[in-house]
């Protein structure tokens, strides 16, 4: 298999790393560089739990070569919170109105209602439920992630 | 104003910052030094003989560290002492395919998984039994070799209660049918994944995604050999449980014993695939239930025969089959009761406990049947409901004890807010309504093995700083139980939410608590903090009445201040009350713990199964509609009341109805687990269709509270409860809607446009396939159980 030297920004940083052609994304973030945030659910691109923003879209990063990633924009759910720690209002909002309850799935959440969020800031009901289709939740019947994205546009207004 | 400063306010859940940000660690997140990755190889066969096992070319592969097989682990486990029937890796046999038979532990995950296919079994194929027919019939292919029973039957249970004779003879009409509901699994958002640490010092740490740390160290002792003084399990918070992570599981007995061998860490992490395996989840349960009614509806008697699918190894099959029985008696007045189960092993993978554990089947034929029983009766289904409730503080005909009831309150707040009988029955034909009621334990009233020890134990100590700390060994599974202990340690002390630290599920550091199952955590856990908390309670109030110079009955607790009633100025903080009781008592620290009254169930064999402190209620409504040109079964909405005691945390409450009310849908329309001859037909999750937030209907949530008795501070279940009213709720509402009544599960596109284009008003089954000649094989069993009850009385 072949390497490659890839270069990439990662939450704002500047990253470079060595893969193998067929190194996936989660598999660099989660176990090379340690950024556990993101997580693994069915690795086939169905669950959305792995999601992440490649130059501001919202990739199941399960399926996507680490070598794309060359000269891109990653942002993880570990790039979402400010630098201080401090929530986006979306994240407040999920707290707030019962947007998660194992977490599981929550990053891959976050990270794509940020990204609906800036494409649509005030995003109908129906445009939440379809933007959203692409992440799977097992324990909140999604109503309060509903709830909790309605509410953070709402903050946004 | 509220008497309580925590409880029933809707607070922010503690723990919250973590899962947020992507800094909460769950098992497959620990990396260690030096961390080995193990896989497991799965039998390809349904039913075989393992003649032989060699694993020397997968030894000698690069990379890999150490191997090991069934031969390595040959104690017997498996989470019921009683029917014990697994091991950590087959031996002898395979019994599923799927069932793990050796493991590999490699550098990295790709070598261990390439070593797999250089370990070299050799197998004797056997017929694979797959059907609860064939199960019944077939003496000569035997799945567990010494089952004591016969055929391939796990267990068989028969239970009499009342005059059931005397009741259908005086009945106006006997309503007999069938019902089958399909086996279907938890599909928790994260897969199954253990880290095993062994030290130079002989002690072997275990991080894992389990609802069960308590159960799982034993099973760990036996297993592996090692004493439990020298083994740590520590429950990493679970991604999601839903019952499926209450076994234990190979993986766990092959992460620790390849950690002992090599002395490094190993971490396992299910793939998805393989969590199709594990499965432990809904069991596929034919069900013939037969109800007399008077003319004016009255049940006169209910006969029930269940007959669970129940896969490869027990689980908890056992509770199961009891399960599938006992309930039926809480939620209306039934004055004669016969109860019928039979469990049997199939050559698929095991089934054990999924939301709602056992009950969920049977509720969904019995709402059903009701609603036939009140169309016939001329009477609107809630109206007819709420006319044979089986009334509070009551006994049932099988010796259930019930204390609070809100089965009435959740009937009229669903049908007040759906405006349900001006709907029903007067709908546009393919737009329908439906409704069902339905009930769950707050904890099982027995463990899972015998002893008069507490069921949960908690200890809760006070810092100087006025920090309060919780242990208990519950498992934080998602339901939010870290909160509930923390709510009601905030509540006794009089500080915030905030101020409480919860250690769970670490058996080194917790007292034990039996296991984030059952959901028992609520009641039983908050029952020991409340009282552990409570005593610190008092010591804090002593010392500060002392000091104030009035009365210890004067003084509160609230918003982190100790004062006196009277004049609420007058007062001091906790943390300075704390150290006042600290210089008196000495150190802050106490336990509690909470053990199920004795007095909640009937003296017979098998009553152990279905009593508990207090039973939560239930009530949804479900509209739909129904494409008649597609089949296409659209649920818009569910409106659903649950008589949880007294909410602790109201949004926490709303979230686990709505999280319930969403599994309850797919299992009604979509979700199930399906072999095509002994294969797993949707082994993913592009093929098993868990709903999305497309599919998903508007939930409204409804909380009524009953305030029971026992419940810490009146508080009982909401974790499970509210999953099994959805599904006959849904049907039902099918049936206003096409006029056809789905005895099964699930109600597919297929088969509603089958149903329309041949003009059926039924879905169903037709009862137990004659091919063989299953009835025979139930006569024979009865008649061996009978031999055997004999045996044991003469004996």
């Amino acid at each position: 298999m072949s390497r490659h030297e890839i270069r990439f920004e990662l939450n704002g940083e500047a990253r470079t790393a060595e893969v193998e052609a067929d190194r996936l994304l989660l598999d660099l973030l989660r176990a090379d560089l340690g950024a556990t945030g993101t997580k693994e659910g069915c690795r086939i691109g169905i669950c959305g739990t792995c999601t992440v923003l490649i130059d501001g879209r919202p990739i199941s990063s399960c399926l996507y070569p680490a070598v794309y990633a060359d000269g891109r924009k990653i942002r993880t759910i570990e790039g979402i919170a400010s630098d201080g720690g401090e929530l986006t209002p979306l994240q407040r909002a999920f707290i707030e109105h019962g947007g998660f309850q194992c977490g599981i799935c929550t990053p891959g959440q976050i990270v794509s209602a940020t990204a609906l969020l800036e494409a649509h800031p005030t995003p109908s009901g129906e445009q939440i439920d379809r933007w959203m289709m692409g992440n799977l939740c097992r324990c909140t019947g999604y109503a309060g992630i509903r709830r909790a994205i309605d509410a953070a546009a709402g903050t946004a207004r | 104003m509220s008497e309580f400063s925590v409880v029933g306010k809707r607070l922010p859940k503690v723990n919250v910052w973590g899962h947020l940000t992507g800094t909460a660690r769950y098992a497959d997140d620990i990396q260690l030094p030096r961390m080995l990755y193990g896989r497991l190889l799965r039998s390809p066969h349904a039913h075989a003989r393992i003649k032989r096992i060699d694993a020397s070319r997968a030894l000698a592969h690069d990379g890999v560290v150490a191997v090991c097989t069934g031969a390595d682990m040959p104690e017997r486990m498996g989470i019921m002492p009683s029917t014990q029937d697994e091991y950590a890796l087959a031996v002898d046999k395979v019994r599923y395919i799927g069932d793990p038979v050796a493991a590999v532990a490699a550098v990295d995950e790709d070598t261990a998984y390439d070593a797999l296919s250089l370990i070299d079994v050799e197998y004797e194929p056997l017929e694979p039994i797959l059907t609860i027919e064939e199960a019944l019939t077939r003496e000569d292919v035997r799945i567990h070799e010494d089952s004591g029973r016969p055929a391939n039957v796990f267990k068989d249970v028969h239970l009499e209660f009342g005059d059931v004779e005397g009741g259908f003879q005086t009945a106006h009409k006997v309503y007999d049918n069938w019902y089958f509901f399909e086996g279907t699994t938890h599909a928790p958002m994260e897969t199954h994944s253990a880290v095993a640490s062994y030290d130079g010092d002989g002690k072997l740490t275990l991080w894992t995604s389990t609802q069960v740390p308590h159960y799982l160290h034993r099973e760990l002792e036996k297993v592996l050999g090692i004493p439990r003084s020298r083994i740590r399990v520590i429950a990493t918070p679970n991604g999601g449980g839903f019952g499926g992570k209450s076994d234990p599981f190979s993986h766990e007995f092959a992460a620790c014993l390849l950690s002992m061998r090599t002395k490094r860490p190993v971490k396992f992490t299910l793939d998805r695939e393989e969590v199709f395996y594990a499965h432990r989840g809904r069991h596929p349960v034919l069900m013939h239930l037969r109800t007399g009614v008077s003319a004016d509806g009255d049940i006169t008697a209910v006969h029930f025969q269940s007959y669970l699918d129940g896969g490869a190894y027990a689980s908890y099959g056992i509770a199961t089959t009891y399960y599938t029985g006992a309930l039926m008696t809480v939620t209306y007045k039934l004055p004669a009761y016969k109860f019928d189960g039979v469990r049997v092993y199939t050559n698929k993978p095991a089934c054990g406990p999924k939301r709602g554990h056992g009950t969920t089947q049977p509720r969904f034929a019995f709402e059903c049947q009701l609603d036939q029983i009140a169309e016939d009766l001329g009477l609107d289904p809630i109206a007819y409901r709420e006319r044979i409730l089986q009334p509070a503080n009551s006994r049932t005909v099988n010796g259930l004890r019930i204390t609070s009831m809100g089965l009435g309150q959740c009937l009229e707040e669903v049908k007040r807010s759906t405006r349900f009988p001006e709907k029903h029955g007067q709908l546009p034909r393919g737009k329908g309504i439906g409704v069902a009621g339905s009930a769950y334990i707050s904890g099982a009233g027995l463990p899972i093995y015998w002893n008069e020890m507490p069921h949960s134990g908690a200890s809760v100590k006070v810092d100087r700083g006025g920090g309060v700390t919780v242990y208990c060994g519950t498992s934080e599974i998602g339901q939010g139980s870290d909160n509930v202990l923390a709510v009601v340690a905030a509540e006794q002390l009089g500080v915030l939410t905030e101020d409480v630290h919860v250690v769970s599920g670490d058996t080194s550091l917790a007292p034990v608590d039996l296991g984030s199952y059952s959901s028992r955590v609520t009641f039983m856990a908050g029952n020991a903090v409340r009282q552990a908390a409570g005593r610190l309670r008092t010591l804090v109030v002593e010392a500060a009445a002392a000091k104030l110079g009035v009365p210890a009955d004067r003084i509160a607790l609230a918003q982190r201040r100790v004062y006196d009633l009277a004049d609420p100025a007058k007062g001091m903080t906790f943390a300075e009350a704390a150290v006042l009781a600290e210089s008196k008592n000495g150190t802050l620290v106490s336990v509690g713990s909470y053990k199920p009254p004795k007095d909640i169930s009937g003296d017979y064999k098998g009553s152990g199964v279905g009593p508990t402190a207090a039973y939560s209620y239930q009530a949804a409504v479900a509209e739909v509609s129904v494409d008649l040109e597609t089949g296409i079964v659209t649920v818009e909405r569910i409106t659903e009341a649950h008589d949880c005691g007294r909410a602790l945390n109201p949004p926490a409450v709303e979230g686990q109805i709505e999280g319930a009310a969403y599994m309850g849908y797919g299992e009604a329309i979509a979700e199930e687990q399906v072999f095509r001859g002994g294969l797993h037909k949707k082994p993913s999750l592009l093929e098993y269709k868990l709903p999305t937030s497309m599919d998903t209907p508007e939930m409204k949530a409804i909380i009524v509270e009953t305030i029971d008795p026992e419940g810490p501070f009146g508080a009982k279940e909401a974790g499970e409860g509210p999953l099994n009213p959805v599904i006959p709720a849904i049907a039902n509402a099918v049936y206003d809607a096409i006029g056809v009544r789905f005895d099964e599960t699930p109600i597919t596109p297929a088969k509603v446009l089958d149903a329309l284009q041949k003009n059926r008003s039924r879905v169903g089954p037709e009862g137990l396939s004659s091919q063989r000649d299953p009835k025979a094989a139930m006569r024979r069993l009865h008649a061996t159980t009978d031999a055997r009850e004999k045996k044991k009385v003469m004996s």
